[in-house]
């Protein structure tokens, strides 16, 4: 086993070797420029990205004239919310009332700034309180909604507790309406099944770099058919992509995560049983020989590779320096560089002192049971270390409620 | 970012750790001070304790416990070390600034160094009302 051990795949993933080969011959010898149409390097490279485009519809249940390039998620999602906010407006700029907006406030921030950028523009916008379980449900999307909503946008996982959305039925409930449907699905594309057709989704925004492929690409799907989306361009240009996002394609960025997507539509539900099983065997030790743990999120519907706990008394970041050969993150605010702890815990209702307390590990498909099993033992280790040293955790034992105590916030 | 040398002694090596007591124990003794600074919900409580000679003010003892991240650790770890000889108007004396270079904190962990300049105040605060209601 080689250390440091890598348990934070919702972050990033290693690119795959094989996707890394694919992309080899386009930044040396087929480095055209698919725009050039009157030479071949130019037609080499124009079928490269339509393979790919083919290969990322695929994995989607799209047709491959629904999928913009973009250079990652960040970009898709503002492509998406911005960009169908201001087709679909119901007035012009500069006034108010233009539309109505439905999101929740532990979205990502990719998805939460523009969102509020366009409130700041006279858009509406709802933010629909999560429930402690993290779990949005069609019923709460229904009771959001007004009759000049023009757009949801809810990510399909959470990428801080795995928590899984309720779609398609989300998706649905948008279309009875007449309301477009976008997901952030950058957690949740290469590694759960996509049909974008039953999933009733319209707009969907995935990564190359969190599904073992590069960095600095991504896709946005766009619906063509029942409804036919159309959105504002924000980048003006060239006019690649359908006039949706110009600038030259980044070839073999495109080639890359063509490849990602069709290593994942073959192997992902391997990996998934596998990835379960492990976490299962992590969470069941902990619960086991720690006491005052908690899993945040809902405990069945979440991503079978990702955990999040929140080990009473002890603080996240000081954990993790305890656990040095391991990779992951926490949602204490020491880690952050605002120094406010986790805003999607908080959202729950988590509370902010286990949202310091909290651990999020994230395997990949090349991570081994072996791996699990001694990112399991040092994390056990460290808590009862950290706890060794805990003031908060002597007054647990000496039956003090430190909820009643009355702290000087500093 | 990358800890100092220090601080990662400091976290794998913590000196005086403990208490000479629990809570209520240390309530009725005048020779003891305590100071519990920080607050759950910021990520960060320190605990310190100091035993004193009531003959010359001469801490004798310290001890910590923190719940924070290794910098915090750290920071109350020194105090302890730092506080251990002097005399209580000495231990006043000791100020964050001094914790940060001698830790080589960077800028935003400054405030771990003043947790633990406040543990310092709140202690002997402590074991000065205790001795004049005594």
């Amino acid at each position: 086993m080689r250390l440091p051990i890598y348990m934070d795949h919702a972050a990033t993933t290693p690119c795959d070797p094989r996707v890394v080969e694919a992309m080899l011959p386009y930044f040396t010898e087929d480095f055209g420029n698919p725009g050039s149409r009157n030479h071949a390097f130019g037609w080499k490279a124009e079928e490269a990205a339509d393979n790919a485009r083919q290969q990322v519809a695929t994995l989607l249940g799209a047709d491959r004239k629904e999928i913009v390039f973009t250079s990652g998620a960040t970009e898709s999602n503002n492509i998406a919310i911005k960009g169908a906010a201001y087709m679909y407006a119901n007035a012009p700029a500069g006034s108010t009332k233009r539309g109505h907006i439905i999101s929740s406030p532990i979205e990502h921030k990719a998805v939460l700034d523009p969102v509020k950028r366009l409130e700041k523009e006279g858009f509406d916008v709802t933010l629909i309180d999560p429930p402690q379980d993290g779990v949005i449900t069609r019923q709460m999307v229904e009771d959001a909604m007004r009759d000049d909503t023009i757009l949801v946008s809810l990510m399909w996982a959470n990428n801080e507790i795995g928590t899984i959305n309720e779609i398609p039925e989300i998706g649905k409930l948008c279309h009875e309406r007449k309301v477009l449907f976008h997901t952030d699905a950058t957690q949740w594309v290469g590694k759960m099944p996509v049909d974008v057709v039953a999933d009733a989704v319209d707009l969907l925004s995935l990564s190359g770099h969190k599904m073992y492929g590069p960095k600095g690409i991504g896709a946005l799907y766009v619906r063509r058919r029942r409804p036919r989306v159309r959105l504002h361009a924000l980048t003006d240009g060239g006019g690649q992509e359908r006039n949706f996002r110009s600038g030259t394609l980044n070839v073999p960025g495109i080639v890359g995560l063509g490849k990602a997507c069709e290593i994942a539509g073959a192997e992902m539900d391997a990996d998934r049983e596998r990835l379960l099983a492990l976490r299962k065997k992590l969470e069941d030790r902990v619960a086991k020989e720690l006491d005052v743990v908690q899993i945040n999120g809902h405990l069945d519907k979440r991503l079978p590779h990702l955990t999040n706990i929140s080990f009473g008394f002890v603080e996240g970041e000081g954990l993790m320096m305890a656990c040095k050969d391991i990779a992951m993150s926490s949602g204490s605010a020491c880690t952050s560089a605002s120094l406010e702890p986790s805003y999607v815990l908080k959202g729950l209702g988590v509370g902010d002192e286990l949202a310091h307390s909290s651990l999020r590990l994230s395997f990949g498909k090349w991570t081994t049971e072996e791996e699990v099993d001694y990112a399991t033992s040092h994390i056990i280790e460290g808590v009862k270390k950290l706890r060794e040293l805990s003031p908060l955790y002597d007054m647990h034992n000496e039956g003090i409620d430190i909820t009643k105590i009355e702290w000087a916030a500093h | 970012m990358a800890y100092s040398e220090k601080v990662i002694d400091h976290y794998d090596n913590p000196r005086n750790v403990g208490n000479f007591g629990t809570q209520k124990d240390v309530k009725s003794r005048t020779d003891i001070g305590v100071g519990l600074v920080g607050a759950p919900e910021c990520g960060d409580v320190m605990q310190l304790q100091i035993k004193v000679d009531e003959e010359n003010g001469i801490i004798q003892d310290a001890r910590f416990k923190c719940f924070g991240c290794g910098s915090a650790i750290a920071s109350s770890s020194l105090a302890t070390e730092w506080l251990k000889g002097r005399t209580i108007d000495e231990g006043l004396a000791i100020r964050n600034t001094e914790i940060v270079e001698e830790l080589s904190l960077p800028p935003v962990k400054i405030h771990c160094s003043v947790l633990a300049e406040d543990a310092i105040k709140a202690a002997i605060k402590d074991y000065k009302e205790k001795r004049a209601s005594s």
